[in-house]
Protein backbone atom coordinates (compact mmCIF):
# COMPACT_ATOMS: atom_id res chain seq x y z
CA UNK A 1 0.00 0.00 0.00
CA UNK A 2 2.57 2.44 0.66
CA UNK A 3 4.19 1.74 -2.81
CA UNK A 4 1.18 2.98 -3.97
CA UNK A 5 0.70 5.66 -2.10
CA UNK A 6 4.27 6.98 -3.17
CA UNK A 7 3.56 6.83 -6.11
CA UNK A 8 0.13 8.74 -6.20
CA UNK A 9 2.17 11.37 -4.55
CA UNK A 10 4.71 11.19 -6.97
CA UNK A 11 2.34 11.87 -10.10
CA UNK A 12 0.39 14.12 -8.35
CA UNK A 13 3.46 16.01 -7.24
CA UNK A 14 4.78 15.97 -10.95
CA UNK A 15 1.23 17.21 -12.15
CA UNK A 16 1.39 19.95 -9.59
CA UNK A 17 4.92 21.34 -10.89
CA UNK A 18 4.69 20.54 -14.44
CA UNK A 19 1.30 22.32 -14.49
CA UNK A 20 1.43 23.30 -18.19
CA UNK A 21 -1.07 19.34 -18.71
CA UNK A 22 -3.82 20.75 -16.46
CA UNK A 23 -3.46 24.20 -17.53
CA UNK A 24 -3.68 23.13 -21.51
CA UNK A 25 -6.84 21.06 -20.07
CA UNK A 26 -8.76 23.38 -17.96
CA UNK A 27 -7.93 25.98 -21.25
CA UNK A 28 -9.09 23.43 -24.02
CA UNK A 29 -12.23 23.11 -21.91
CA UNK A 30 -12.75 26.89 -21.79
CA UNK A 31 -12.40 27.65 -25.80
CA UNK A 32 -14.43 24.78 -26.65
CA UNK A 33 -17.50 25.92 -24.73
CA UNK A 34 -16.58 29.32 -26.05
CA UNK A 35 -16.75 28.86 -29.66
CA UNK A 36 -20.09 26.88 -29.54
CA UNK A 37 -22.50 29.88 -28.71
CA UNK A 38 -20.17 31.39 -31.53
CA UNK A 39 -20.95 28.16 -34.32
CA UNK A 40 -25.20 27.70 -32.70
CA UNK A 41 -25.41 31.77 -32.05
CA UNK A 42 -26.20 33.63 -29.21
CA UNK A 43 -29.86 32.37 -28.17
CA UNK A 44 -29.75 31.66 -24.48
CA UNK A 45 -32.74 29.71 -24.45
CA UNK A 46 -31.17 27.14 -26.81
CA UNK A 47 -27.97 27.09 -24.95
CA UNK A 48 -29.22 26.63 -21.66
CA UNK A 49 -31.05 23.34 -23.18
CA UNK A 50 -27.86 21.92 -24.50
CA UNK A 51 -25.44 22.98 -21.97
CA UNK A 52 -25.57 19.85 -19.67
CA UNK A 53 -24.53 17.62 -23.02
CA UNK A 54 -21.83 20.57 -24.02
CA UNK A 55 -20.14 20.33 -20.85
CA UNK A 56 -19.77 16.80 -20.49
CA UNK A 57 -18.78 16.45 -23.77
CA UNK A 58 -16.07 19.17 -23.89
CA UNK A 59 -15.26 18.12 -20.53
CA UNK A 60 -14.57 14.57 -22.36
CA UNK A 61 -12.56 15.72 -24.65
CA UNK A 62 -10.46 17.75 -22.90
CA UNK A 63 -9.81 15.11 -20.61
CA UNK A 64 -8.62 12.74 -23.44
CA UNK A 65 -6.34 15.38 -24.45
CA UNK A 66 -4.35 14.69 -21.56
CA UNK A 67 -4.17 10.77 -21.60
CA UNK A 68 -1.54 9.79 -23.79
CA UNK A 69 0.88 11.42 -21.22
CA UNK A 70 0.09 9.08 -18.54
CA UNK A 71 2.31 6.48 -19.24
CA UNK A 72 4.60 8.12 -21.75
CA UNK A 73 7.02 9.97 -19.64
CA UNK A 74 7.44 6.86 -17.39
CA UNK A 75 7.93 4.75 -20.43
CA UNK A 76 10.81 7.46 -22.38
CA UNK A 77 12.79 7.45 -18.83
CA UNK A 78 12.95 3.61 -18.57
CA UNK A 79 10.43 4.25 -15.07
CA UNK A 80 8.22 2.44 -16.73
CA UNK A 81 10.10 -0.78 -16.84
CA UNK A 82 10.78 -0.33 -12.95
CA UNK A 83 6.97 -0.17 -11.97
CA UNK A 84 6.74 -3.31 -14.20
CA UNK A 85 9.57 -5.53 -12.02
CA UNK A 86 8.93 -3.73 -8.47
CA UNK A 87 6.96 -5.71 -5.54
CA UNK A 88 3.59 -3.68 -6.34
CA UNK A 89 1.58 -5.20 -8.77
CA UNK A 90 1.35 -3.57 -12.05
CA UNK A 91 -2.47 -3.46 -12.04
CA UNK A 92 -2.04 -1.30 -8.83
CA UNK A 93 0.36 0.75 -10.15
CA UNK A 94 -1.81 1.73 -13.17
CA UNK A 95 -4.54 2.62 -10.76
CA UNK A 96 -2.15 4.51 -8.79
CA UNK A 97 -1.61 6.85 -11.75
CA UNK A 98 -5.18 6.68 -12.95
CA UNK A 99 -6.37 8.11 -9.67
CA UNK A 100 -3.77 10.80 -9.79
CA UNK A 101 -5.11 11.65 -13.20
CA UNK A 102 -8.44 11.57 -11.87
CA UNK A 103 -7.57 13.85 -9.09
CA UNK A 104 -5.28 16.29 -11.14
CA UNK A 105 -7.36 16.47 -14.29
CA UNK A 106 -10.70 15.40 -13.67
CA UNK A 107 -11.87 16.82 -10.82
CA UNK A 108 -10.28 20.28 -11.93
CA UNK A 109 -12.37 19.95 -14.70
CA UNK A 110 -15.62 19.57 -12.92
CA UNK A 111 -14.81 21.89 -10.72
CA UNK A 112 -14.56 24.11 -13.52
CA UNK A 113 -17.82 23.41 -14.99
CA UNK A 114 -20.28 25.43 -12.99
CA UNK A 115 -17.91 28.57 -14.27
CA UNK A 116 -18.47 27.79 -17.73
CA UNK A 117 -22.20 26.72 -17.19
CA UNK A 118 -22.99 30.09 -16.55
CA UNK A 119 -21.70 31.39 -19.57
CA UNK A 120 -24.38 28.66 -21.64
CA UNK A 121 -27.74 30.16 -19.53
CA UNK A 122 -27.64 26.69 -17.57
CA UNK A 123 -29.91 26.89 -14.97
CA UNK A 124 -28.90 27.59 -11.63
CA UNK A 125 -30.06 24.70 -9.97
CA UNK A 126 -28.85 22.44 -11.89
CA UNK A 127 -25.34 23.47 -11.53
CA UNK A 128 -24.66 21.17 -8.43
CA UNK A 129 -26.34 18.22 -10.38
CA UNK A 130 -23.84 19.11 -13.51
CA UNK A 131 -20.87 18.88 -10.59
CA UNK A 132 -22.13 16.03 -8.90
CA UNK A 133 -22.50 14.20 -12.04
CA UNK A 134 -19.02 14.81 -13.38
CA UNK A 135 -17.45 14.23 -9.99
CA UNK A 136 -18.85 10.83 -10.00
CA UNK A 137 -18.35 10.04 -13.55
CA UNK A 138 -14.71 11.36 -14.27
CA UNK A 139 -13.05 8.50 -12.21
CA UNK A 140 -14.62 6.07 -15.37
CA UNK A 141 -13.20 8.50 -17.60
CA UNK A 142 -9.39 8.21 -16.05
CA UNK A 143 -9.38 4.91 -15.24
CA UNK A 144 -11.15 4.01 -18.84
CA UNK A 145 -8.43 6.25 -20.34
CA UNK A 146 -5.73 4.20 -18.63
CA UNK A 147 -6.64 1.22 -21.19
CA UNK A 148 -6.46 3.59 -24.00
CA UNK A 149 -3.09 5.73 -23.18
CA UNK A 150 -1.58 2.05 -22.32
CA UNK A 151 -2.78 0.40 -26.27
CA UNK A 152 -1.05 3.54 -28.15
CA UNK A 153 2.02 3.80 -25.37
CA UNK A 154 3.74 2.67 -29.03
CA UNK A 155 1.54 3.68 -31.46
CA UNK A 156 1.81 5.73 -34.56
CA UNK A 157 0.03 8.40 -33.76
CA UNK A 158 -1.34 7.39 -30.54
CA UNK A 159 -3.24 10.60 -29.39
CA UNK A 160 -5.69 10.48 -32.13
CA UNK A 161 -5.73 6.77 -32.46
CA UNK A 162 -6.34 6.81 -28.29
CA UNK A 163 -9.62 9.24 -29.72
CA UNK A 164 -11.34 6.68 -31.52
CA UNK A 165 -10.68 3.42 -28.86
CA UNK A 166 -11.69 5.32 -25.76
CA UNK A 167 -14.39 7.53 -26.92
CA UNK A 168 -16.65 4.42 -27.61
CA UNK A 169 -15.97 3.10 -24.03
CA UNK A 170 -17.21 6.74 -22.74
CA UNK A 171 -20.60 6.12 -23.74
CA UNK A 172 -22.23 4.71 -20.58
CA UNK A 173 -20.85 7.28 -18.95
CA UNK A 174 -21.40 10.09 -20.99
CA UNK A 175 -25.43 8.52 -21.19
CA UNK A 176 -25.61 8.56 -17.63
CA UNK A 177 -24.40 11.71 -17.14
CA UNK A 178 -26.54 13.79 -19.43
CA UNK A 179 -30.00 11.13 -18.04
CA UNK A 180 -29.33 12.27 -14.38
CA UNK A 181 -29.21 15.79 -15.57
CA UNK A 182 -32.15 15.49 -17.42
CA UNK A 183 -34.03 13.68 -14.47
CA UNK A 184 -33.33 16.08 -12.02
CA UNK A 185 -34.09 19.01 -14.48
CA UNK A 186 -38.04 17.86 -14.83
CA UNK A 187 -37.59 17.21 -11.11
CA UNK A 188 -38.62 13.70 -11.47
CA UNK A 189 -37.68 10.60 -9.41
CA UNK A 190 -35.22 8.57 -10.84
CA UNK A 191 -32.47 11.18 -10.29
CA UNK A 192 -30.77 9.57 -7.48
CA UNK A 193 -31.34 5.86 -9.06
CA UNK A 194 -29.76 7.33 -12.34
CA UNK A 195 -26.92 8.74 -10.43
CA UNK A 196 -26.00 5.25 -8.82
CA UNK A 197 -25.97 3.51 -12.09
CA UNK A 198 -23.08 6.49 -12.87
CA UNK A 199 -21.39 5.82 -9.93
CA UNK A 200 -21.52 1.62 -10.65
CA UNK A 201 -19.87 2.50 -14.21
CA UNK A 202 -17.04 4.55 -12.17
CA UNK A 203 -16.21 1.57 -9.49
CA UNK A 204 -16.61 -0.87 -12.36
CA UNK A 205 -13.92 0.89 -14.21
CA UNK A 206 -12.10 1.48 -11.25
CA UNK A 207 -12.00 -2.26 -10.71
CA UNK A 208 -11.53 -3.53 -14.18
CA UNK A 209 -9.58 -1.17 -16.39
CA UNK A 210 -6.46 -1.45 -14.36
CA UNK A 211 -6.46 -5.29 -15.16
CA UNK A 212 -6.88 -4.69 -19.40
CA UNK A 213 -4.13 -1.36 -18.77
CA UNK A 214 -1.27 -3.41 -16.76
CA UNK A 215 -1.81 -6.32 -19.33
CA UNK A 216 -1.24 -3.81 -22.21
CA UNK A 217 1.79 -2.91 -20.46
CA UNK A 218 2.94 -5.61 -19.89
CA UNK A 219 3.21 -6.51 -22.80
CA UNK A 220 5.07 -3.67 -23.97
CA UNK A 221 7.78 -3.22 -21.51
CA UNK A 222 9.13 -6.94 -20.69
CA UNK B 1 -8.00 -37.46 -29.08
CA UNK B 2 -7.72 -33.97 -30.18
CA UNK B 3 -10.46 -31.54 -31.09
CA UNK B 4 -10.71 -30.14 -34.38
CA UNK B 5 -9.10 -26.58 -33.23
CA UNK B 6 -6.02 -28.54 -31.94
CA UNK B 7 -5.55 -30.31 -34.89
CA UNK B 8 -5.70 -27.24 -37.01
CA UNK B 9 -3.39 -25.51 -35.04
CA UNK B 10 -0.73 -26.70 -37.55
CA UNK B 11 -1.33 -24.10 -40.80
CA UNK B 12 -0.31 -26.47 -43.37
CA UNK B 13 -2.75 -28.59 -42.14
CA UNK B 14 -5.15 -25.68 -42.04
CA UNK B 15 -4.48 -24.85 -45.51
CA UNK B 16 -5.21 -27.70 -47.06
CA UNK B 17 -8.26 -28.15 -44.77
CA UNK B 18 -9.77 -25.17 -45.78
CA UNK B 19 -9.06 -25.68 -49.36
CA UNK B 20 -10.86 -28.36 -49.35
CA UNK B 21 -13.86 -27.17 -48.07
CA UNK B 22 -13.16 -23.68 -49.45
CA UNK B 23 -14.92 -24.15 -52.60
CA UNK B 24 -18.25 -25.94 -51.10
CA UNK B 25 -19.07 -23.33 -48.50
CA UNK B 26 -18.52 -20.62 -51.65
CA UNK B 27 -20.76 -22.82 -53.60
CA UNK B 28 -23.40 -23.54 -50.74
CA UNK B 29 -23.95 -19.94 -50.26
CA UNK B 30 -24.45 -18.78 -53.26
CA UNK B 31 -27.01 -21.38 -53.80
CA UNK B 32 -28.31 -20.32 -50.91
CA UNK B 33 -28.82 -16.78 -51.21
CA UNK B 34 -29.63 -16.95 -54.70
CA UNK B 35 -32.59 -19.58 -53.53
CA UNK B 36 -33.50 -17.00 -50.27
CA UNK B 37 -33.65 -13.77 -52.73
CA UNK B 38 -35.70 -16.22 -55.63
CA UNK B 39 -38.06 -16.95 -52.44
CA UNK B 40 -37.88 -12.97 -51.33
CA UNK B 41 -39.31 -11.75 -54.95
CA UNK B 42 -41.52 -14.05 -55.79
CA UNK B 43 -42.81 -16.06 -53.04
CA UNK B 44 -42.65 -13.90 -49.84
CA UNK B 45 -45.93 -11.82 -50.04
CA UNK B 46 -45.24 -7.74 -48.80
CA UNK B 47 -45.55 -6.73 -45.51
CA UNK B 48 -49.79 -5.52 -44.83
CA UNK B 49 -47.75 -2.86 -43.23
CA UNK B 50 -44.85 -2.33 -44.41
CA UNK B 51 -45.44 -3.25 -48.53
CA UNK B 52 -42.52 -4.26 -50.74
CA UNK B 53 -39.73 -2.12 -48.38
CA UNK B 54 -39.63 -5.04 -45.82
CA UNK B 55 -37.63 -7.57 -48.13
CA UNK B 56 -34.65 -5.40 -46.56
CA UNK B 57 -34.93 -7.63 -43.90
CA UNK B 58 -33.74 -10.85 -45.97
CA UNK B 59 -30.61 -8.89 -45.96
CA UNK B 60 -30.79 -6.35 -42.66
CA UNK B 61 -31.05 -8.74 -40.45
CA UNK B 62 -28.41 -11.70 -41.51
CA UNK B 63 -26.30 -8.71 -41.66
CA UNK B 64 -26.56 -7.42 -38.20
CA UNK B 65 -26.61 -11.18 -36.48
CA UNK B 66 -22.68 -11.28 -38.30
CA UNK B 67 -22.30 -7.87 -37.26
CA UNK B 68 -22.20 -9.23 -33.55
CA UNK B 69 -21.02 -13.15 -34.41
CA UNK B 70 -18.26 -11.47 -36.38
CA UNK B 71 -17.35 -9.77 -32.84
CA UNK B 72 -17.68 -12.90 -31.01
CA UNK B 73 -15.36 -15.17 -33.06
CA UNK B 74 -12.58 -11.58 -32.80
CA UNK B 75 -13.31 -11.71 -28.80
CA UNK B 76 -12.90 -15.83 -29.38
CA UNK B 77 -9.25 -15.86 -31.09
CA UNK B 78 -8.40 -13.08 -28.94
CA UNK B 79 -9.28 -15.08 -25.82
CA UNK B 80 -7.30 -18.20 -27.62
CA UNK B 81 -4.23 -16.20 -28.49
CA UNK B 82 -3.58 -14.91 -25.00
CA UNK B 83 -4.50 -17.61 -22.96
CA UNK B 84 -3.84 -20.95 -24.99
CA UNK B 85 -1.26 -18.81 -27.56
CA UNK B 86 -3.42 -20.45 -30.58
CA UNK B 87 -1.08 -20.46 -33.42
CA UNK B 88 -3.87 -19.24 -35.71
CA UNK B 89 -5.70 -17.21 -33.09
CA UNK B 90 -4.62 -14.12 -34.12
CA UNK B 91 -4.78 -14.91 -37.58
CA UNK B 92 -8.71 -15.82 -37.47
CA UNK B 93 -8.91 -12.43 -35.09
CA UNK B 94 -7.04 -10.09 -37.78
CA UNK B 95 -9.20 -11.75 -40.90
CA UNK B 96 -12.89 -11.34 -39.13
CA UNK B 97 -12.24 -7.94 -38.36
CA UNK B 98 -12.53 -6.26 -41.67
CA UNK B 99 -15.48 -8.80 -42.88
CA UNK B 100 -16.97 -8.08 -39.18
CA UNK B 101 -16.54 -4.32 -39.86
CA UNK B 102 -18.45 -4.55 -43.53
CA UNK B 103 -21.55 -6.69 -42.20
CA UNK B 104 -21.98 -4.19 -39.45
CA UNK B 105 -22.12 -0.94 -42.60
CA UNK B 106 -24.29 -3.19 -44.29
CA UNK B 107 -26.31 -3.62 -41.58
CA UNK B 108 -26.32 -0.10 -40.70
CA UNK B 109 -26.73 1.54 -44.40
CA UNK B 110 -29.64 -1.20 -44.96
CA UNK B 111 -31.26 0.20 -41.85
CA UNK B 112 -31.03 3.64 -42.60
CA UNK B 113 -32.74 2.84 -46.23
CA UNK B 114 -35.61 0.72 -44.44
CA UNK B 115 -35.65 3.31 -41.81
CA UNK B 116 -36.45 6.07 -44.17
CA UNK B 117 -39.48 5.04 -45.61
CA UNK B 118 -40.35 3.40 -42.37
CA UNK B 119 -39.76 5.99 -39.48
CA UNK B 120 -39.51 8.92 -42.28
CA UNK B 121 -35.74 9.09 -41.42
CA UNK B 122 -32.39 7.74 -42.12
CA UNK B 123 -31.41 7.68 -38.95
CA UNK B 124 -32.86 7.82 -35.50
CA UNK B 125 -30.64 7.69 -31.95
CA UNK B 126 -32.46 4.96 -30.96
CA UNK B 127 -30.91 2.18 -28.81
CA UNK B 128 -30.40 -0.58 -31.19
CA UNK B 129 -29.15 1.83 -33.70
CA UNK B 130 -26.96 3.54 -31.43
CA UNK B 131 -25.32 0.22 -30.47
CA UNK B 132 -24.57 -1.00 -33.63
CA UNK B 133 -23.02 2.35 -34.47
CA UNK B 134 -20.41 1.86 -31.18
CA UNK B 135 -19.93 -2.02 -32.32
CA UNK B 136 -18.76 -0.37 -35.90
CA UNK B 137 -16.35 2.21 -34.34
CA UNK B 138 -14.99 -0.83 -32.45
CA UNK B 139 -13.74 -2.93 -35.12
CA UNK B 140 -12.62 0.34 -36.90
CA UNK B 141 -10.59 0.99 -33.04
CA UNK B 142 -9.69 -3.04 -33.63
CA UNK B 143 -8.50 -2.42 -37.36
CA UNK B 144 -6.73 0.78 -36.60
CA UNK B 145 -4.82 0.24 -33.38
CA UNK B 146 -3.49 -2.74 -35.66
CA UNK B 147 -2.18 -0.81 -38.09
CA UNK B 148 -0.45 1.83 -35.98
CA UNK B 149 2.19 -0.80 -34.24
CA UNK B 150 5.01 -1.78 -36.40
CA UNK B 151 5.73 -4.63 -34.32
CA UNK B 152 3.70 -7.49 -35.66
CA UNK B 153 3.48 -9.77 -32.70
CA UNK B 154 2.86 -6.84 -30.24
CA UNK B 155 -0.03 -5.93 -32.22
CA UNK B 156 -1.70 -8.90 -32.21
CA UNK B 157 -1.96 -9.07 -28.81
CA UNK B 158 -2.76 -5.23 -27.86
CA UNK B 159 -5.51 -5.74 -29.95
CA UNK B 160 -6.42 -8.51 -28.60
CA UNK B 161 -6.46 -7.15 -25.46
CA UNK B 162 -9.00 -4.22 -26.70
CA UNK B 163 -11.38 -7.07 -28.32
CA UNK B 164 -11.81 -8.12 -24.86
CA UNK B 165 -12.21 -5.14 -23.41
CA UNK B 166 -15.06 -4.41 -25.82
CA UNK B 167 -16.70 -7.33 -24.89
CA UNK B 168 -17.25 -6.43 -21.35
CA UNK B 169 -18.16 -3.25 -22.55
CA UNK B 170 -20.60 -3.77 -25.70
CA UNK B 171 -23.46 -5.02 -23.66
CA UNK B 172 -23.10 -2.02 -21.42
CA UNK B 173 -23.16 0.56 -24.37
CA UNK B 174 -26.26 -1.96 -25.79
CA UNK B 175 -28.43 -1.38 -22.76
CA UNK B 176 -27.07 2.06 -21.44
CA UNK B 177 -28.80 3.06 -24.53
CA UNK B 178 -31.65 1.08 -23.80
CA UNK B 179 -31.99 3.11 -20.58
CA UNK B 180 -31.26 5.94 -21.93
CA UNK B 181 -33.93 6.68 -24.42
CA UNK B 182 -36.79 5.10 -22.67
CA UNK B 183 -37.12 8.70 -21.49
CA UNK B 184 -36.82 10.23 -24.22
CA UNK B 185 -39.22 7.88 -26.82
CA UNK B 186 -40.77 4.49 -26.61
CA UNK B 187 -38.37 1.87 -28.28
CA UNK B 188 -39.17 1.78 -32.02
CA UNK B 189 -38.46 -2.06 -32.34
CA UNK B 190 -40.94 -4.21 -34.08
CA UNK B 191 -42.07 -7.01 -32.06
CA UNK B 192 -44.98 -8.66 -33.99
CA UNK B 193 -44.26 -12.21 -34.70
CA UNK B 194 -42.81 -13.58 -37.82
CA UNK B 195 -45.23 -15.64 -40.23
CA UNK B 196 -43.62 -18.96 -41.63
CA UNK B 197 -44.14 -17.16 -45.35
CA UNK B 198 -41.38 -14.39 -44.36
CA UNK B 199 -39.12 -16.19 -41.71
CA UNK B 200 -38.61 -19.28 -43.82
CA UNK B 201 -36.83 -16.96 -46.66
CA UNK B 202 -34.97 -15.09 -43.63
CA UNK B 203 -33.87 -18.38 -42.20
CA UNK B 204 -32.45 -19.65 -45.73
CA UNK B 205 -30.59 -16.05 -46.55
CA UNK B 206 -29.25 -15.76 -43.12
CA UNK B 207 -27.78 -19.46 -43.22
CA UNK B 208 -26.12 -18.18 -46.91
CA UNK B 209 -25.01 -15.12 -45.38
CA UNK B 210 -23.72 -17.06 -42.32
CA UNK B 211 -21.51 -19.69 -44.91
CA UNK B 212 -20.58 -16.50 -47.01
CA UNK B 213 -18.87 -15.46 -43.99
CA UNK B 214 -17.28 -18.34 -43.12
CA UNK B 215 -16.11 -18.35 -46.03
CA UNK B 216 -15.07 -15.21 -46.41
CA UNK B 217 -13.23 -15.70 -43.38
CA UNK B 218 -10.85 -18.73 -43.93
CA UNK B 219 -10.26 -16.57 -47.34
CA UNK B 220 -8.49 -14.34 -45.38
CA UNK B 221 -7.27 -16.25 -42.91
CA UNK B 222 -5.41 -18.48 -45.91
CA UNK B 223 -4.04 -14.93 -47.11
CA UNK B 224 -3.28 -13.59 -44.11
CA UNK B 225 -0.91 -17.05 -43.79
CA UNK B 226 0.19 -16.72 -47.23
CA UNK B 227 1.47 -13.17 -46.67
CA UNK B 228 3.06 -14.11 -43.53
CA UNK B 229 5.00 -16.85 -45.36
CA UNK B 230 6.31 -14.79 -47.78
CA UNK B 231 7.08 -12.13 -45.18
CA UNK B 232 9.10 -15.22 -43.39
CA UNK B 233 10.81 -15.87 -46.78
CA UNK B 234 12.14 -12.78 -47.45
CA UNK B 235 13.63 -11.75 -44.19
CA UNK B 236 15.22 -15.46 -44.78
CA UNK B 237 16.60 -14.38 -48.28
CA UNK B 238 17.89 -10.96 -46.83
CA UNK B 239 19.75 -12.94 -43.71
CA UNK B 240 21.12 -15.73 -46.25
CA UNK B 241 22.17 -12.63 -48.47
CA UNK B 242 23.98 -11.04 -45.44
CA UNK B 243 25.96 -14.48 -44.96
CA UNK B 244 26.54 -14.40 -48.38
CA UNK B 245 28.14 -11.01 -48.41
CA UNK B 246 30.73 -11.72 -45.38
CA UNK B 247 31.80 -15.26 -46.72
CA UNK B 248 33.13 -12.98 -49.90
CA UNK B 249 34.30 -10.30 -47.84
CA UNK B 250 36.76 -12.79 -45.85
Amino acid sequence: MSGFLALLRRDLMLAVREGAALGTALGFYLVVVAMLPLGLGPDLKLLSRIAPGVLWIALLLAALLSLPRMFEADHEDGSLEVMATAPLPLELAVAAKALAHWISTGIPLALMAPVLGLMLNLELSLTPVLVATMLAGTPAVSFLGSIGAALTLKARRGGLLLALLVLPLYVPTLIFGISTIGFASVGQDGFSASLLVLMAVSVASIALAPVAAAAALRLQVS
Amino acid sequence: MQTLTQRLANPTRFMAFSRAILPWLAAASVLLIAYAMYLVFFVAPPDYQQGETVKIMYIHVPSAWLALGGYAIIAMSSFGLLVFRHPLADVSAKAAAPIGAAFTLAALITGSLWGKPMWGTYWVWDARLTSVLMLFFLYLGLIALRSSLEDEALASKLTAVLALVGVSVLPIIKFSVDWWNTLHQPSTGFTSTVDASMRTPLLISAAGFLLLFIALHLKAMQNEIMRRRVKAMRVAEVERGDRLMSAGAE
